[in-house]
């Protein structure tokens, strides 16, 4: 692709055609040297015909089977009746055998063919240990590009709620009552990371009632210790859409706090260096980065060129190791 | 002469085009010896849709009758007495609805609803599992069970409520423990459903006393045969132990059957006549454990829609066993068989087992999903059997050669039943001449009460009776009842099922080609697994998205019941490379043509599709003429080479 197609390609994202939001993303994906060459090109075009902060970017995390998909049907549904568009990234993970993978959450999200404001897109971890495929972050640029709110669903199973914040501005967990989710984060120490909560399948009544305590009550001592802010854990049903308004205003109100502090740019500066290093580490290896000067220097580095307005994989793609 | 039993009641599972044709072909099949009716609706029908829905488009009368409204229901029994009848129906999501035309209709007649006998199958746990015409939530689905129970226990007392299915549970894979295991623990939720609103132990012994069941029967009739008797027994114990009935008719374990469709070949389709025959001898040959009504089905279902003749050497076969042979002159000759006894035992008590394996999960509604992994991979093994060649179908992947056949002589284009292309145009027609013939304040007034049974939780029936009487349409009900309880989607059951390999050796070459084939894409070939319309029959589907990812494919899978436009949006913005369409009712020329306009519109004519279903080779030829990539039918039953061959169709699309 050169130069002229790759600046129509982009504006045509930026014009939410669908089309092109899904070749663009087909572009990212692709793992051929020149296909990479022209990913930097069309991300730092998509930067320079958006303004990269104003999508609003949501991660939705937690343990397989409780009711993701259905949620992010339902917030979808919420947002576009907001008037806004929506462009969904469903992450499932890949086989580690064969490589292959089944992307099943599109079934679980109601999709009117016809509405051009809502694109939803599955994509396979490939075998990432953060459970985030290599391409997510690209991904999430175009969708922001395109799109006024994006939704990026994970199955977090440990690693992957921390993968997750690097390319979100607000972490949403959801956790299914019953379950002894709650210890498990507790265990793994994740339980830190999301901005909110969501005990979904309400619909148990007593049982769900009972995690929202439990949840809150664990908050309130990992919190004590950091002394942030107590995130804010709210009763869902995807299924009688209880509560998904109040989700919806919670997820909202979370990044007008974000803008208004500041803390916005702040974050994604932090998590597009990160996203940046992964890269990194990827595609050269830890020896790569010793060579470099090590971890905290190429961090250092990779985070003033993203100040300076450079994209992850541009950022990633400027170092080279001797 | 010697004294002996009264045989089964013998049905044939039949509808087809129209009411009036549906109405025809029963009184035919009745004169030729048939003691009972089996109706088939269409899909439409099944999922509360008018004819004229969009989602109906190319399926009316297609897989059974279309039933829209009292008027269809009257013409489908015209000259036929329902007071001495015995009817099953198979319906389920809209299985109240269909009752109530029924009831209706007989009443018309001058019926009494005390006499009628016959079964609806409402059972919706089965539809979520394998079958796929579900419309609603567990829940209110549940409670229309339990509506139609108590309802037809006091006022329809001779009538089978509900008709617990092994039968599709077999065809999606269960084993004889898994079959006995599942409907058992169906089963359960009805009754403890029933038990939940209070009811007397009078009623409950009632409600118990009426539930049948319908089960499959396989080509391993010996293991029928036990799987009967444990079936028998398990049920038995169940009654006693958890419901406390004591009354022993009342627990008695009533069954019908249809016999396996499942291993039924494409291939030499007349070797279909012995299997059917063999499966009924399963079923029939213990007195202890005997059906009381059996339907066959025919031996070219493989190929397409029987004709009246195949149904009718069907309904000889049963005749034949029944009349001819000495079988009804015995008593149980298994009693005291230590073989037979052995291997109930085994079944019984593995079954049991697996029950409490469900019931730990909280009972059958929440461990849906759980089930149908379990049945995935069981399918996912049967199938891998075959490849291997350690299951033998003769035919098939054994004794493959054949003199050429005179039944299927020039592809068989005419061995098949054909659908009437106009019945769909005709059916819509008379529903909109029915429409503005009626009372549309009486129609509105039975919707409001409709709508208020619903929202109150009161008895769904006696509403849907007086809707029925007043004109409302099948659409109508299902409308104001979506309104009130959503709508449903059943899981897949891919994602947790873990592979099974046809041949180690095979799938490593086949994985290596898939990772070539990405070299050349820059990416995993992606693939779209589509099942547009309404047919729910998704085991296929799911078989080849379960191996397609295990060759190394990303595989996009909605489920069932996409529309053509909902497909062509999803390859469009997945970015896949390759999509495949399965289609089993019979609509799969007008779905394709549709898709294949759509794909062309996004400008994705590129993308090679393929489909599989129930293709008769004229259409398969028409198909391919019109674009699609390749056409594979059950004769194609090594998945590794239909991979084999996607992956040449995205290479070929590549270079291209």
């Amino acid at each position: 692709m050169i130069g002229a197609t790759v600046r129509e390609l982009a504006l045509r994202v930026v014009a939410s055609e669908p089309g092109a939001v899904a070749r663009a993303i087909s572009l990212v994906e692709d793992r051929r040297p020149h296909a990479e060459v022209t990913t930097v090109e069309l991300l730092r075009a998509l930067s320079e015909a958006s303004d990269p902060f104003r999508a609003a970017r949501i991660g939705i995390t937690g343990p397989p089977g409780v009711g993701k998909s259905t949620l992010v049907s339902a917030l979808a549904k919420a947002t576009r009746q907001s008037g806004r568009t929506v462009g969904v990234l469903a992450v499932d993970p890949s086989s580690p055998r064969s490589g292959g993978a089944l992307l099943g959450d599109r079934a679980r999200i109601e999709i009117d063919p016809a509405d051009l404001g809502l694109f939803v897109r599955s994509m396979a971890s490939g075998g990432e240990l953060g459970g985030l495929a290599r391409a997510a972050s690209a991904a999430i640029d175009v969708l922001s590009a395109a799109y006024d709110v994006v939704l990026v669903e994970t199955t977090g199973v440990g690693q992957s709620e921390t993968d997750v914040e690097h390319v979100a501005d607000t972490v949403l967990m959801v956790i299914q009552p019953g379950s002894g989710d709650v210890l498990q984060f507790l265990k793994a120490g994740i339980i830190e990371i999301p901005d909110l909560f969501a005990v979904n399948k309400a619909d148990l009544g007593s049982i769900a009632e009972r995690a929202l305590g439990e949840l809150s009550a664990a908050l309130a001592v990992a919190h004590s210790v950091s002394e942030s802010d107590i995130p804010q854990v709210l009763l869902t049903s995807a299924s009688t859409q209880a509560g998904i308004p109040e989700l919806l205003a919670a997820l909202d109100a979370h990044r007008a706090g974000l803008v208004k502090s500041g803390n916005l740019r702040e974050r994604r500066y932090r998590a597009t260096a990160a996203a940046a290093f992964r890269l990194f580490v990827h595609r050269w290896g830890e020896q790569g980065v010793a060579d470099v000067g090590g971890k905290t220097a190429l961090l250092a580095h990779l985070e003033r060129r993203v100040r300076d307005g450079a994209t992850a994989v541009e950022a990633m793609s400027e170092m080279r190791p001797r | 002469m010697k004294k002996r039993d009264a045989p089964w009641i013998m049905r044939t599972y039949s509808g087809h085009s129209s009411p009036k044709a549906s109405n025809e072909l029963y009184k035919q099949n009745l004169a030729k010896g048939q003691t009972g009716l089996s109706v088939a609706f269409d899909l439409p029908t099944q999922t509360g849709y008018d004819s004229d829905h969009p989602l109906a488009r190319g399926e009316v009368g297609r897989t059974g009758v279309p039933v829209c409204h009292i008027g269809d229901m009257r013409t489908l029994f015209d000259g036929i007495g329902l007071e001495q009848m015995n009817t099953s129906m198979t319906i389920n999501a809209t299985a109240a609805w269909l009752l109530a035309l029924y009831i209706a209709v007989a009443e018309e007649q001058g019926a009494n609803p005390k006499k009628l006998r016959g079964t609806t199958q409402n059972d919706i746990i089965k539809e979520y599992l394998s079958r796929g015409t579900y419309i609603f939530p567990p829940a209110p689905s549940m409670r229309l069970i339990a509506d139609t129970v108590l309802y037809t226990v006091e006022n329809v007392p001779e009538w089978n409520p509900t008709n617990i299915c092994s039968y599709h549970l077999q065809e999606a894979g269960a084993t004889p423990e898994q079959e006995v295991a599942y409907s058992l623990s169906t089963a359960i939720a009805v009754l403890d459903e029933v038990r939940k609103r209070g009811v007397s132990a009078a009623v409950l012994t009632d409600t118990f006393s009426r539930l049948s069941f319908f089960i499959n029967s396989s080509i391993r009739f010996v293991d029928e045969v036990c799987k009967q008797r444990a079936f028998g027994r398990l049920w038995e114990k169940l009654g006693r132990d958890r419901y406390g009935i004591t009354d022993s008719k009342a627990l008695r374990f009533r069954y019908g059957v249809q016999v396996n469709s499942l291993g039924l070949t494409e291939a030499q389709p007349e070797n279909n006549i012995v299997r059917i025959v063999l499966e009924m001898l399963g079923v029939t040959l213990s007195k202890n454990a005997r059906a009381r009504a059996i339907q066959l089905p025919a031996w070219n279902e493989a190929l397409g829609l029987p004709r009246p003749w195949d149904q009718q050497l069907s309904l000889r076969s049963q005749q034949i066993l029944a009349y001819e042979t000495d079988l009804l002159e015995f008593g149980d000759i298994f009693e005291g068989s230590p073989v037979i006894e052995g291997r109930v035992g085994e079944i019984a008590g593995a079954a049991w087992a697996e029950v409490e394996a469900v019931l730990k999960r909280g009972g059958v509604v929440p461990a849906v999903e759980y089930v149908k992994e379990r049945l995935v991979a069981s399918h996912a093994a049967r199938i891998a059997a075959i490849e291997r060649g350690d299951q033998i179908v003769v035919g098939v992947n054994k004794f493959a050669e054949s003199a050429p056949s005179p039944l299927t002589a020039e592809g068989g284009a005419d061995a098949i039943l054909r659908v009437d292309p106009a019945a769909e145009q005709e059916q819509v027609a008379r529903l909109h001449a029915f429409r503005a013939s009626r009372d549309k304040a009486a129609v509105e007034r039975t919707l409001a009460g409709l709508r208020e049974a619903a929202k109150s939780g009161e008895n769904i029936m006696p509403a849907s009776i007086a809707a029925a009487k007043a004109g409302v349409t099948t659409g109508e009900w299902g409308g104001a009842l979506r309104d009130a309880f959503g709508e449903y989607r059943a899981p897949t059951g891919v994602a947790g099922a873990r592979a099974v390999t046809g041949d180690p050796v095979a799938l490593e070459a086949l994985r290596e080609k898939v990772v070539a084939l990405e070299r050349i894409l820059g990416r995993r070939p992606k693939l779209l697994v589509g099942k547009p319309g309404l047919d729910g029959h998704s085991n296929g589907a799911e078989q080849i998205a379960l191996r397609a990812r295990d060759a190394g494919f990303e595989v996009v899978y909605e489920g069932i019941r996409v529309t053509p436009q909902q497909l062509a949006r999803a390859a469009a913005d997945e970015g896949v490379h390759l999509v495949g369409l399965s289609i089993l009712s019979g609509a799969h020329l007008d779905l394709a043509r549709d898709f294949m306009a759509q794909m062309k519109q996004r400008g994705l004519e590129k993308i090679p599709v393929v489909l599989g279903g129930i293709i008769p080779d004229s259409d398969a030829t028409e198909l391919r003429n019109s674009g699609v990539r390749a056409v594979y039918t059950p004769k194609d039953f090594r998945i590794a080479r239909i991979l084999e061959d996607l992956v040449a169709y995205v290479r070929e699309a590549h270079a291209a």
